[in-house]
């Protein structure tokens, strides 16, 4: 037998909250006399239609999400248990057409649009689906006891990265899996330090828990795919006794549309996509790749960034190019770049008001990263606020022009830098420099600049790289985000 | 309520009991006290045979048996040995 126990006849939706719905109880009535097989369906209110005997209860809305009810009132002809005709919404021609019986709504208008049907209402539609829809899932299902907190189950699974984390329950992943065109069970790869495969899926899960909205899930799948990738050495950040964790820049247009924050405070807390983007790759590492701090994760201090992350560069209000574009990416591409570093070092500067003043302040600031003595050890990500671009704006200096005079003023001389200068026996070795004056502060492209923050203030901002940059470390990588 | 695993699962669902020493000589061990008559008769002959074994014994004692042992002496009892029995004698 089908869904409404009946082969042949007519079957009804409708709710009492549309007027249309109300409007045709009079019809509903004519069709049910006579013996004639009818099936009606009420979505909010079962002594609804008035006047019809056996009005059948669908306040759960199975009946109307498994028969596909996007309007009421819907009207269905059934032939040999199978759906063979509807009408939606009043349509006095197809009503009479569809039922034979060329008197029905006679005195009624001819046509009234339907109402939306509770099923598809939002927020709905997806708990019909999880509850009538068989939605799929691979990851294994955890039973919170009764009496037991979720979220102090969380903690003591290891879940969490120390804050609370939503639940993820089946209808939250459900919801962020919409949030991508990817397939739940696609494997973006092995994520270190276990190797342990990534899917979707899993993705979504921990995405969740980070407190991400669906629309952040292709850049979160974007930041795990860059993770993932061979020259970001994910397995060494995390390793690494050092400071650094993933960094997310964020280009494109999706940045404004999830509502990404690239202006004031934009490396700050209060964003939630900012926020909660970074959080859900670091819950990633943690959960699916299984690296924990006093594990695998061996940082001697870490840094409040290892929590979350992630900004945009603020693209709109910028005369330079962004580092998407930088990076070899069209204009207006979504992208996300990958960089392993510290936390933040502020650049004071409210004197300067030439490019070359300026300049040299950044140039002084960079080569703090790490140690004053340590060159072509880490990359650095160079913040410049948009009272500071101003500056290089006026003077028509754009990024490329900038980076030429830091990378010339970043020459860092061999007798300041070698071991043992100025009594510390930190520094580039002997053998490192050779018979070289100079030695780069930077490896070639190990320099980002990257244009964030408020209208107002005079202040830039450094943030360093992990000690071990480049092929022997950690590359930045930027990947295009796909829906 | 059901959760969906966010690990790589490679661990079991329920989750493994803490492994029992090798040996506890050397070892500090609380005893702590539930409070129920005669419990510490009980107690006092463990910590006896402890004792012989070269185990270093630490005392405990909950206000009440009816109700769980309040935070702080959870927590003074969790900084201060390596391992604990509970005297459920009645």
């Amino acid at each position: 037998m089908n869904l409404v126990g009946m082969n042949e006849g007519f079957v009804l939706v409708a709710k009492r909250d549309c007027q249309t719905c109300e409007l045709v109880q009079p019809v509903v009535r004519e069709l049910a006399v006579g013996g004639r097989p009818l099936a009606v369906y009420s979505q909010d209110d079962p002594t609804f239609p008035e006047g019809v005997a056996g009005v059948r209860d669908d306040r759960a809305l199975e009946v109307s999400f498994r028969l596909g009810i996007e309007t009421v009132p819907t009207l269905i002809r059934l032939e040999g248990g199978r759906e063979v005709e509807r009408v939606v919404g009043w349509q006095r021609d197809e009503w009479r057409a569809l039922t034979g019986v060329n008197s029905l709504g006679e005195g009624l208008p001819a046509w009234r649009p339907g109402c939306g049907s509770k099923s598809v209402e939002p927020g709905v539609v997806d708990e019909l689906e999880i509850k009538y829809g068989n939605v799929p899932f691979q990851a294994r299902r955890i039973e919170v006891g009764e009496h037991e907190d979720e979220f102090e189950t969380m903690y003591s699974r290891g879940w969490s990265d120390g804050l609370p984390t939503v639940p993820p329950t089946r209808l939250r992943v459900h919801r962020m899996l919409k949030g991508t065109n990817r397939d739940p069970e696609d494997v973006l790869g092995l994520l270190p330090p276990d190797l342990q495969p990534i899917t979707v899926e899993k993705v979504a899960i921990n995405a969740v828990m980070a407190g991400c909205a669906p629309e952040y899930m292709p850049v979160v799948i974007g930041a795990v795919e860059a993770a993932l990738s061979e020259p970001f050495n994910m397995h060494g950040v995390l390793a690494t006794t050092m400071f650094c964790g993933p960094i997310m820049i964020v280009n494109g247009p999706i940045a404004r549309a999830i509502g990404m924050n690239s202006r004031g405070n934009a490396l700050g807390q209060g964003n939630r996509a900012n926020a909660t983007i970074g959080r859900a790759l670091q819950l990633c590492v943690r959960n699916v790749g299984g690296g924990r701090p006093q594990g695998v994760d061996r940082s001697t201090l870490g840094t409040p960034g290892k929590y979350t992350f992630c900004f945009a560069e603020d693209e709109a209000g910028s005369f330079w190019e962004p580092l998407s574009v930088e990076r070899g990416f069209a204009k207006d591409s979504n992208t996300v770049t990958l960089f392993a570093g510290d936390g933040v070092h502020g650049i004071v500067d409210q004197q300067s008001r030439t490019p070359e003043s300026l300049a040299r302040t950044f140039a002084l600031s960079l080569r703090g990263v790490n140690h004053w003595k340590l060159a072509q050890g880490a990359d650095a990500i160079l913040v410049v606020s948009p009272e500071h671009e101003r500056t290089f704006k006026a003077a028509g200096w754009d990024k490329a022009r900038l980076r030429q005079e830091l990378d010339t003023l970043l020459e860092l001389p061999a007798s300041e830098v070698v071991r043992g200068a100025g009594g510390i026996a930190e520094g580039v070795p002997a053998a490192a420099l050779g018979e070289r004056k100079t030695i780069p502060k930077f490896r070639k492209g190990g320099l980002l600049i990257v244009r964030a923050g408020g209208d107002a203030g005079m202040f830039s901002a450094v943030i360093a790289g992990w000690g071990a940059s480049g092929p022997v470390g950690s590359t930045p990588v930027t990947v295009a985000i796909k829906d | 309520m059901e959760l969906l695993d966010p690990t790589s699962e490679i661990s079991p669902v329920r989750r493994a009991r803490k492994a029992p020493p090798d040996k506890i000589a050397g070892l500090t061990v609380g005893l702590l006290d539930i409070s129920k008559p005669r419990g510490n008769i009980f107690l006092d002959r463990i910590e006896e045979r402890l004792a012989e074994k070269g185990v270093t014994v630490k005392r405990y004692k909950k206000p009440t048996f009816t109700r769980p042992a309040p935070n702080d002496l959870s927590q003074k009892i969790a900084s201060e040995v390596d391992l604990v029995i509970e005297g459920l004698a009645d």
